[in-house]
């Protein structure tokens, strides 16, 4: 450390974060290794919405499924993904040329010219929300059980928006509760758990508060799309200050698609009808980052009641 | 102008129905229109009258139904005019 530097205390929470260790810089905005300590407190939290989803009045036990964080690029490219954020999606692709090829590429990367003319695209996307892999899965299986269905997922999801700030990482994970069935079925889904993650969320001492939410849809035609989805009731979101009081941070999601995805997949109910669908989405980084921003860098240190909350 | 937004709507909105058999108020959400298909029908509309609808109606409500679609464009083409 230079004799300049060390005498400079860091002063926002990234910086905080990778002085103390708890995030590692790796040169790129919003991708960052975790500690130890950063990665019990996000174990801690999975564990904690474990917990809480199998509580309430005859919960259904969750079919759990996990994923890489990488999906079947036809699945991506029916799913409609590009129409509604193609700003934010990341695809794959590798170099696929000859010999001659090859040393064209290692003279472009020698002379610092641009190199990638010859990636060409894969079978394979970066995933950008946990659920995106689930639903040709199930529409595979046929039409649901009269109950519907219910499964946990837990991804690393890639979302290109480089920022300072650590809320706004480009991969982070998202653990999701995904429901399938009747409308009244995924709504109640949906309303138990904008109850019952208030209650979680506030055991861990952080200030939160729920609002109606849009999806960042691009463009003119997403003005359009944000308005309707607003309009209609169709996301929540339980928002906590991290970066900003102003700006609170969305930690957790609460959304109603209708029959976007079943019309888009084929999802189809036990009675032939096509399924609705609802999740719940939690921003495991966004959360361990709000728990470090109220509670300080020290996990030891915590308020007794959130580390009973989280560790027992 | 009414027959025009149907044909759009035949064309665009990726209606359940036939959009010839649906009624001037007829509630186009009940009959299927879903989110994605309104954004077609703004665009189509758009392009087939020469007008831009500004943000602030870009919702629901004015593509409810032929009837609130037409008043929503005449009101752009009124606006555009003035």
């Amino acid at each position: 450390m230079c004799v300049v530097c060390a005498d400079v205390e860091p002063t926002t929470l990234l910086e905080q974060l990778i002085s103390h260790g708890i995030l590692i810089d790796t040169g790129i905005d919003g991708i960052y290794g975790r500690s130890g300590v950063f990665e019990d407190v996000i174990a801690r939290f999975e564990d904690l919405v474990t917990r809480t989803g199998a509580e309430g009045a005859n919960p259904m036990a969750p079919e759990v499924m996990r994923f890489p964080p990488a999906m079947n690029r036809f699945h991506f490219e029916r799913s409609g993904y590009m129409k509604s954020f193609p700003q934010l999606a990341g695809t794959i692709h590798s170099f696929m040329g000859d010999d001659r090829g090859h040393f064209d590429l290692l003279e472009k990367l020698q002379n610092n010219e641009d190199w990638t003319g010859q990636q060409k695209t894969t079978g394979v996307v970066l995933t950008p929300a946990a659920c995106y892999t689930l639903y040709p899965i199930v529409a595979k299986r046929g039409p649901l059980k009269s109950d519907g269905a219910l499964f946990d997922l837990q991804s690393y999801c890639f979302r290109h928006e480089p920022s300072k700030d650590p809320a706004r990482m480009q991969m982070f994970r998202m653990r999701e509760f995904v429901r399938f069935g009747k409308p009244k079925q995924v709504q109640t889904f949906r309303a138990a758990w904008l109850e019952k993650g208030e209650v979680m969320m506030k055991k861990l001492g952080v200030p939160v508060h729920v609002d109606l939410a849009n999806d960042p849809f691009f463009g003119r035609s997403g003005r359009m799309l944000k308005n309707n989805q607003r309009d209609q009731g169709l996301k929540f979101e339980m928002l906590i200050p991290i970066e900003s009081e102003e700006k609170p941070t969305a930690c957790l999601s609460f959304n109603y698609h209708q029959d976007h995805f079943g019309t888009t997949w084929g999802l189809i109910d036990a009675d032939g009808e096509t399924a609705h669908t609802a999740c719940v989405g939690f921003g495991l980084e966004r959360v361990a980052l709000a728990l470090f921003k109220h509670h300080g860098l020290d996990v030891d240190a915590w308020p007794k009641s959130v580390r009973k909350a989280l560790w027992g | 102008m009414k027959d025009a937004i149907r044909d759009i709507l035949a064309k665009h909105g990726r209606l359940p129905v036939a959009a010839d058999t649906l009624a001037d108020d007829a509630d186009l959400h009940a009959a299927g229109l879903t989110s994605f298909g309104s954004v077609e029908v703004m665009m189509a509309l758009e392009e087939e009258f020469g007008i831009e609808f500004p943000d602030r109606m870009l919702n629901r409500r004015n593509f409810a139904s032929i009837s609130a679609i037409a008043a929503a464009v005449q009101m752009v083409q009124t606006e555009a005019a003035a």
